[in-house]
């Protein structure tokens, strides 16, 4: 019988980056899916491209840097950037929207800060940012719930429009966004913002057929996919439920607060919880473990930040949808953060 | 002679106003969304940084030391002034693109920084060519930046060069590819930033690069005899 003596740190990490990463992004599937469902297999070229980007500028960029290329291509960080990417960007994109913004985000804002776990910000919302910025138009035309639309869209015509912004019989992406009334149609938060800014009232504007029942036909179902593969991040201890919790806090208060007091020009609540990028904000985005706050506490006054960031642009901003620039806006106060929420060490200080 | 060759080096790369000292970031990333433009406005600075130089330079014995800096900002203020009712009068299209930024030059830090650094402590034709070297040192880099900024962003070189030079410019314009969508984020300030970092990493890793080279001692070998004979 022998008595092992094992240096400190007796208790570790069960998991390696490379098992964390792989749990976030298979619980990322349920979301692809039923995005898929309601929007195309556009999804699935944007995520082939954006895997293939990021797999080939990670390579150079290590290239570059003099290190080994296996071990970037083995921690799959790289992978949930370009997922998160391609799912975050319409389906129906053309193919170099993709390319660039996957680009940027593994060199410019990975590996230019020394790559994993040393970038100050989120890198797939940073790229979504540079395109949003720079390609407002292609990155708002998102393609109408597959139920809605006018025009089917087969694979083939999917490649063609994605790689050539036509499909075999002609039409271009603005065609096909109509809906079967002839209007082109927004997502649920653009057209809302856009009829709340016409002096419409909340009723007027939720009238027309992308709403549906709930929040938005497909956007619903989407939040919900992704707010079941957020849950089981929490239950498999991948991530904790500080930075969901607070953000989904963060945005619903403020916003129930603001839809009481004025019922009729405000989103509600539910639109707010249910559309747009919330769910997969809250639980895959904002959850970064190298760009969020590190304690507990920090981790819950980063979600609460985020959430009011989402609730003010939403409704005062001048973007539809927020969660990319609260997310970039909360990882810059991390360090101030992360300072005044410093937990005491045992035996050190404290009340007594 | 070694002092002008001092001041070049220390203008033009060692102590660059905008690659190293970081002063005058201002115009720098506001103006540089083309080459036309950062011209403009690197000329306007390296103008109004030559004069306000021999100025503090040759006024320098006669401006107590308490209120030097008030009367500094007062010829820079001056010098401003006239480049920018010159610019108003002979390049006018190019002064409308500029717009504020052409008196906000006043404000740059790199021309008082100058005035106090160097101007008050020497000679006018020291002063003088030190603003020429300062200025020309922060209009290459204000030119590099529109240049990389205007590639990436529009794919074009030398646009809207016939404001600044007069109608024969017109031909410079080199369209380096046609783009269906510019790149705003390159025009918009926050490329300004990006490019700017690029460029300081680049002198960074050039500067490290040459003081590697030059570090290698040369290794001088000498053996001891040990042996007899």
């Amino acid at each position: 019988m022998t008595f092992k003596i094992a240096a400190s740190p007796h208790t570790h990490q069960r998991r390696t980056t490379q098992q964390v990463m792989r749990w976030v992004y298979l619980a990322l599937i349920p979301g692809v899916l039923v995005q898929t469902y309601f929007f195309g297999f556009g999804v699935y070229i944007q995520l082939a491209l954006a895997l293939f980007t990021a797999w080939v500028a990670e390579g150079l960029c290590m290239r570059m840097r003099g290190r080994p290329i296996g071990h970037a291509w083995q921690d799959h960080t790289a992978i949930v950037t370009a997922v998160l990417l391609a799912v975050s960007i319409p389906a129906l994109a053309p193919w170099w929207i993709i390319v660039m913004g996957t680009a940027f985000a593994i060199v410019v804002v990975k590996h230019v800060y020394g790559g994993v776990g040393q970038n100050l910000f989120n890198p797939a919302m940073a790229g979504y940012v540079l395109l949003l910025v720079s390609f407002p138009v292609q990155m708002t035309s998102w393609p109408i719930p597959a139920e809605l639309a006018q025009i089917q869209v087969s694979i083939t015509d999917t490649l063609n429009l994605i790689f050539t912004g036509f499909t075999s019989a002609g039409y271009n992406l603005e065609q096909l966004r109509m809906g079967i009334d002839g209007m082109t149609m927004a997502t649920p938060l653009d057209s809302l913002r856009n009829d709340l800014n016409h002096q419409l009232t909340l009723t007027e504007a939720l009238n027309k057929p992308i709403f549906g029942d709930i929040a938005g036909i497909g956007w619903a179902w989407v939040n919900f996919a992704f707010l079941a593969g957020g849950l089981v991040l929490i239950k498999q201890k991948i991530i904790s439920w500080h930075i969901p919790g607070g953000m989904l806090v963060g945005l619903l208060v403020p916003a129930a607060i603001y839809w009481l007091f004025n019922p009729d020009q405000a989103i509600t609540p539910m639109l707010h919880l249910l559309s747009g990028a919330t769910m997969l904000g809250a639980f895959f985005i904002a959850t970064d473990p190298v760009t969020a706050a590190t304690s507990n506490k920090g981790r819950w006054v980063f979600g609460l930040l985020v959430g009011f960031i989402v609730f003010a642009i939403r409704t005062w901003g001048g973007y539809p949808d927020a969660v990319a620039f609260a997310v970039l806006l909360a990882n810059m106060c991390v360090p101030v953060i992360d300072r005044y929420t410093q937990p005491i060490a045992y035996g050190h200080g404290g009340r007594s | 002679m070694s002092t002008y060759k001092e001041l070049t080096w220390q203008g033009l790369w060692n102590n660059n106003p905008a690659l190293v000292q970081l002063l005058g970031l201002c115009p720098l990333l506001a103006v540089t969304a083309t080459v036309t433009n950062a011209l403009g406005l690197g000329l306007a600075t390296l103008l109004v940084l030559i004069g306000s130089n021999i100025t503090v330079s040759l006024v320098r014995e006669f401006v107590p030391k308490e209120i030097r800096i008030p009367v500094f900002v007062m010829v820079i203020a001056t010098f401003v002034t006239v480049i920018q009712l010159l610019m108003n009068a002979y390049v006018y299209g190019l002064y409308q693109a500029l717009g504020i930024f052409i008196p906000l030059i006043v404000t740059n830090c790199a021309i008082i920084g100058r005035a106090e650094a160097y101007a008050s402590k020497n000679p006018w034709h020291h002063a003088a060519f030190d603003g020429l070297m300062m200025g020309l040192g922060f209009t290459l880099v204000l030119v590099l930046l529109g240049g990389i900024r205007e590639i990436i962003g529009n794919g074009t070189l030398f646009d809207g060069a016939n404001l600044l030079l007069g109608e024969w410019a017109a031909g410079l314009r080199i369209e380096l590819f046609t783009v269906d969508y510019p790149l705003l984020l390159a025009i918009l300030p926050p490329g300004a930033f990006i490019v700017m970092g690029f460029i300081i990493a680049g002198k960074n890793w050039i500067d490290q690069y040459r003081a590697a080279r030059a570090e290698k001692p040369e290794k001088v070998v000498t053996r001891a005899r040990v042996t007899s004979q």
